[in-house]
């Protein structure tokens, strides 16, 4: 294996316009697409403004669109690219661009925001917590999230309709309500908020239609439609549409 | 050129990783109105990047253990040259610190009845870091940002503003320190999307901005190390310590290229991993100095046995402290017993099942697996050292983090000094953040709300700070002049520093190489003075860059000097001319300050350079606390005169 | 500040606008995806469709669907007067002699609701026919987009009913393959290629039935502590894995119901003998 020129298209400009440029660049054995980013920024373009951290896939900063799919620049690998093939890269478009690769990703922090934080059980001080590995796993699972938010790029209840943008959280935020009401030590129902009722009341949950897009982009393998989207549904659907499972919790409350 | 934005507030913390997030929920907690400055964006600190856990003396796993313990193994860790009240405060509070995570959010890896769970790792006598799989600051760096939002939705609901009391500025620089008099007064930043300049007004101000790493080619730390809180308080007049200390951690991936230097964490050893050349030694035996000699074991059989009863027999010597590692793969490479792309192979393979492999090291299997195409459960990975954290740095005061020199300023975390002496063990970073970033939020609230007056910024130090920050820009014109070469690009001195650094101020250090370095580094700091940038302020990377690249040379020019006056080998600092440590050394401090502090930096000679080095004898060790260790153990340290004191 | 930490101030009612409008990137096409997203929708329309024919025909068709032992799945049980006789079989003549048309189409209320409102089925359909993604990062042509949130499609919530009536059928088809131990004049003890076409319909319906996300909630889903009902755990690991194949248990399982309907049209319509093996 060997150096060879690859060529790119990327897209530059600002919330005032702006389009794909061409370049020809250098491309080596075992680079990822951040690399040939740098590469460009230190020869051709100095100002091509990128966002990136770890450099790791780590801190989930470097998401754009490569080829139209939402991914993060230094977990893409150049050698999954036939060497003739022209690779567009672009920043993420659901959300408003700043400048060339570098979007305004507030919308998340807005959202991350609305969600209720940890309750903490009454009566529990520091280092008196007990919670078992099963009980957490699942939790867990939610809580490897980098928040890269390719999630919420790539999910076309926002993605294609900006109006939903206010009453949906999308993916990430609404696995954050399922980690907190899978948490076993969560006490956030003993202050009188139901999270299973305010994912759909609050946070729009029903607007998912889990067709799966946030599980297929997430650069951590969480799953996140079948783990956290669906059970928080099934959790929907006991307190709102399940007469059954409603009687079932009123007779044991009482009891 | 004063129309600069001004906001007034009681703390500006510096950084948002696990340190000044933590210092910022102890400074809002304590009532002070409370503002974060960081570079990237919210939650994306370098922070996430750790791996194997957080060490605290929980005794979840072994119950001998206590902060006793654990204060032992970190001052044998650091050499002895800790700030022993430091470690003190360190072992002791480390527990509660963790413990309160979880009434945060967090959730650890659980024990069989339900505690947290505690793995092994170098150095430590027990298994005592509190872990999440392989991804411990992501999680603590989550839920410290979670914390921060659920103290934000308390203001919401009192003051209907979340950011009343608590607000994080994110992709945001700071460039200066501004003071009144020798106080602090506040900080002089810049938006990185816009490039528009902002005044935080505020009496205390918290520097956790981390390290230094991105002065060196092969380093494991973001783009975000750049020294700047070293360098930012450096220019207000306080001064660094021991900067000559820079760990190299043993195991980076060395392949491919382009990811060179990404770590790859000890807990691939503490959970059975074992170092091999290329003859398939298992090397490190052959490596454990003699102060550690019985601490270690001498045979395969033996060290395979401790994973499963450490009690019984002697540790592996995989697990040796990070320095001891890093310098025997070091010369296992030099003496051609190295791997293809010129490291050693660690191996997880041979050792353990698949599945094991995947669940306990995800991330590991994961980053190999994407990255350079290597299935860690089926073969030997390749890996070097590779810069990963700065022992030396701001001088603080142990209890209270307080800068020295300089009231109002504080430091926590990697920015500061003196709490890892010449080497930190694995896991003590992550309890060094919070414990003494939570101290350090404390202290910088309580002498915020307490001052009777608001120190003033004035316009004059506001202009000089923004005319520093727009210097890239005019490069080009002054260019022009007959003094000046043609503009820099900030790219290839950036490279050149790396190199520079890398080569001659490296893991293994010689005099003439280092006196190399500071003449090189004067050059570039000349040549930096001509870095110029195209475009306009908004989001411009290469504008970035020429303005970091004053930080990475003042803090390299320290790294560089300090490490050329210490004449003996001692944790992160190894001199090949001179091998040993020194018991005398072992009571000096290098304190490194500005040459000029008060002519800024356009009036420092290029050849003298800009730091001026001090030596410090320390403080001696408490004898209660020296009496933790055994009289035939201090031996191996201490000076003659330290021990009849 | 662009990527501000303050709400931003947003409009009650935001003008509509997808990936194409200000303020993102100035970008007119769709979508810029290189490779053949549009296979898998297409596939899965075009497999779903020919079910959908297939289904249709026979369900209406109220003809060939008994040859003895063998019921096809579509008609059992068969609950109107008007069904073909069925020794021991499960023809139930619940709806007396007042139901006219097909018999099948009673019954098959409950498999088609199952799988209608099944979480797999509903991916494949908003992707495969109503292009709501057409795939990922792709932009959909529609205008508004509700999701789950209203009228019809809110009525989605009721999977786990037809989880529930989705046991008993299973359980009959069961029963079918039960009797389909017997041969034409109903002996037990005997075997021919339809019971192994039924066997392996019947191992495929439970294993969808079973792996169904509203059964995984049920069995143990909806429990905050596992560590209290380890029994109720373990029945939740193993769903979880069935349902980590939901899709391809989907799949498999609608072709082999289809393939059971479709092996009694043929012996019951004579044109081919079901070969015996003992």
């Amino acid at each position: 294996m060997s150096s060879y020129e690859a060529r790119f298209k990327v897209w530059r400009g600002d919330a005032d316009g702006g389009g794909l440029e061409d370049f020809k660049v250098e491309v080596n054995d075992g680079e990822v697409v951040l690399d040939i980013i740098h590469r460009l920024q230190a020869t051709q373009a100095p100002d091509l403004a990128v966002r990136w951290n770890c450099k790791a896939g780590k801190c989930g900063s470097c998401s754009a669109e490569i080829n139209g799919r939402p991914r993060l620049l230094c977990m893409t690998r150049m050698s999954v690219f036939d060497r003739e093939e022209t690779i567009t890269v672009t920043p993420l478009r659901a959300f408003p661009v700043v400048r060339d690769l570098v979007t305004d990703v507030g919308f998340n922090y807005t959202k991350a925001r609305e969600v209720p934080a940890f309750v903490p059980p009454a009566g529990l001080g520091p280092g008196e917590y007990r919670m078992m590995q099963e009980d957490v796993d699942r939790s867990q699972e939610f809580r490897k999230c980098i928040e890269c938010f390719l999630c919420q790029d790539t999910c076309h209840v926002v993605r294609d309709h900006e109006e939903n943008k206010q009453a949906f959280a999308g993916p990430r935020f609404l696995m954050r309500v399922a980690e907190l009401d899978m948490h076993p030590l969560d006490a956030a129902a003993d202050t009188g908020l139901d999270r299973k009722r305010t994912a759909q009341d609050e946070h729009g949950l029903g607007y998912c239609n889990i067709t799966k897009c946030c599980t297929e982009v997430c650069p951590e393998g969480i799953k996140i439609t079948d783990n956290a989207l669906i059970p928080l549904k099934e959790r929907a659907v006991d307190r709102k549409y399940d007469p059954l499972v409603w009687l079932g919790d009123k007779i044991r409350r009482r009891s | 050129m004063s129309v600069v934005e001004r906001q007034e507030w009681d703390v500006v913390v510096v950084g948002a990783g696990g340190a000044g997030l933590r210092a910022a929920i102890e400074a809002r907690e304590r009532g002070a109105r409370t503002a974060v400055i960081c570079k990237s964006l919210f939650g994306k600190a370098h922070t996430v990047m750790a791996e194997g856990g957080i060490a605290a003396a929980m005794a979840n796993a072994n119950p001998h253990d206590n902060w006793q313990v654990h204060f032992r193994d970190t001052l044998r860790g650091g050499k002895f040259l800790n700030q022993w009240r430091m470690a003190e405060l360190h072992a002791q509070e480390a527990p509660d610190r963790v413990w309160e995570l979880e009434t945060w959010g967090a959730l650890f890896d659980r024990t069989k009845d339900g505690r947290i769970s505690q793995r092994n790792f170098g150095g430590h006598e027990y298994p005592r870091l509190a872990h999440v799989g392989d991804r411990t600051g992501l999680e603590l760096i989550r839920t410290l940002q979670q914390k921060i939002v659920a103290l934000q939705q308390e203001d919401f609901k009192e003051t209907g503003d979340y950011e009343s009391r608590l607000k994080v500025f994110q992709e945001c620089t700071v460039t200066r320190v501004l003071k009144d008099g020798g106080k602090v007064s506040g900080v002089f930043a810049y938006e990185r999307e816009s490039g528009r300049f902002f005044v935080l007004e505020a009496p205390a101000v918290v520097i956790a901005t981390g390290g230094i790493g991105k002065s060196f080619k092969v380093t494991s730390n973001s783009w975000e190390y750049t020294g700047d809180g070293h360098a930012l308080a450096l220019l207000a007049g306080a001064p660094l310590l021991n900067m000559e200390f820079v760990q190299f951690h043993p195991t980076g991936m060395v392949w491919p290229p382009s990811v060179k230097g990404i770590l790859v964490t000890e807990s691939v050893r503490g959970d059975g991993g074992v170092l091999r050349n290329s003859d398939g030694n298992r090397f490190m035996f052959d490596y454990i100095p003699d102060v550690f000699k019985e601490k270690y074991a001498e045979t395969e059989d033996e060290a395979d046995r401790w994973y499963e009863d450490p009690d019984n027999n002697r540790r592996p010597p995989e697990l040796l402290p990070r320095d001891e590692v890093a310098r025997a793969i070091n010369s296992e490479v030099k003496e051609g017993r190295g791997s293809p792309h010129g490291g050693v192979f660690l191996d997880v393979s041979t050792r353990m099942p698949a599945e094991v492999i995947k669940r306990r090291l995800p991330s590991m299997y994961h980053q190999f697996k994407e990255l350079a195409d290597v299935d860690i459960t089926a073969e030997a990975m390749e890996v070097g050292p590779t810069c990963h954290y700065v022992m030396g740095g701001i001088a603080v005061d142990s209890d209270t983090a307080a800068a020295r020199g300089v009231p109002g300023l504080y430091a926590a975390g990697e920015v500061a000094g003196g709490m890892h002496g010449s080497n930190r063990l694995g896991g003590n970073s992550l309890s060094d953040l919070l414990v003494f970033g939570r101290r350090a939020g404390l202290h910088a609230a309580e002498y915020a709300t307490g001052a009777a007056d608001r120190p003033r910024v004035d316009d004059v130090q506001v202009d000089a700070a923004a005319a520093e920050a727009l210097r890239p820009f005019s490069a080009e014109a002054e260019a022009q002049e007959p003094a000046g070469g043609p503009p820099e690009n900030p790219y290839t001195l950036h490279q050149e520093l790396q190199q520079t650094m890398n080569d001659l101020v490296g893991i293994i250090r010689r005099d003439a190489e280092m006196k190399q370095a500071l003449e090189k580094l004067a050059e570039l700091r000349v040549r930096a003075r001509r870095a110029g940038v195209e475009g306009h302020r908004q989001f411009n990377p290469g504008w970035h860059l020429a303005l970091d690249l004053r930080n990475m040379l003042l803090v390299s020019e320290c790294v560089a000097r300090a490490a050329l006056e210490r004449t003996e080998s001692r944790g992160g600092h190894t001199r090949e001319d001179h091998p040993t440590m020194d018991r005398r050394w072992r009571r000096i401090n290098l304190l490194c300050q500005l040459t000029d502090p008060t002519g800024g930096l356009a009036a420092t000679d290029p050849v003298r350079g800009q730091i001026a080095l001090t030596r410090e004898t320390t403080e001696p060790i408490r004898p209660d606390l020296l009496a933790l260790f055994d009289k035939e153990e201090l031996v191996k340290y201490l000076a003659e005169e330290e021990l009849y004191e | 500040m662009a990527t501000g930490t303050e709400p931003t101030t947003t409009d009650p009612h935001p003008p509509g606008g997808g990936v194409r409008a200000a303020p993102r990137a100035a970008i007119a096409a769709p979508h810029l995806r290189t490779d053949r997203w549009w296979l898998a929708p297409a596939a899965t329309a075009a497999g779903l469709l020919a079910f959908v024919v297939y289904s249709t025909w026979r369900a209406f068709a109220n003809t060939h669907y008994y040859a003895a032992p063998y019921v096809s799945p579509f008609y059992s049980p068969c609950l109107a007067e008007n069904c073909e006789p069925m020794k021991a079989g499960p023809n139930w003549e619940i709806f007396g002699s007042w139901w006219g048309i097909s018999p099948a189409i009673i019954i098959l209320i409950f498999p088609l609701g199952f799988r209608l409102t099944c979480y797999y089925y509903r991916k494949a359909y908003y992707r495969g026919f109503w292009a709501s993604p057409p795939a990922c990062a792709v932009a959909e042509p529609h205008k508004k987009y509700t999701g789950e949130t209203r009228f019809p499609l809110i009525l989605q919530n009721i999977h786990r009913y037809f989880f529930y009536a989705a046991i008993p059928v299973a359980g009959i088809l069961t029963y079918d393959t039960v009797l389909a131990f017997r041969d034409e004049h109903y002996d037990w003890g005997h075997m021919g290629l339809g019971t192994v076409v039924f066997l392996v319909n019947i191992v495929l319906i439970w294993a969808y039935t079973l792996s169904c996300h509203s059964c995984r909630h049920i069995v143990g889903g909806k429990l905050k502590h596992f560590s209290k009902h380890p029994v109720r755990y373990r029945m939740w690991q193993w769903v979880g894995k069935l349902n980590a194949r939901h899709m391809l248990l989907a799949w498999t399982s609608l072709v082999s119901v289809a393939l059971a309907d479709f092996y009694v049209y043929l012996v019951a319509s004579g044109v081919f003998d079901d070969p015996r093996f003992f």
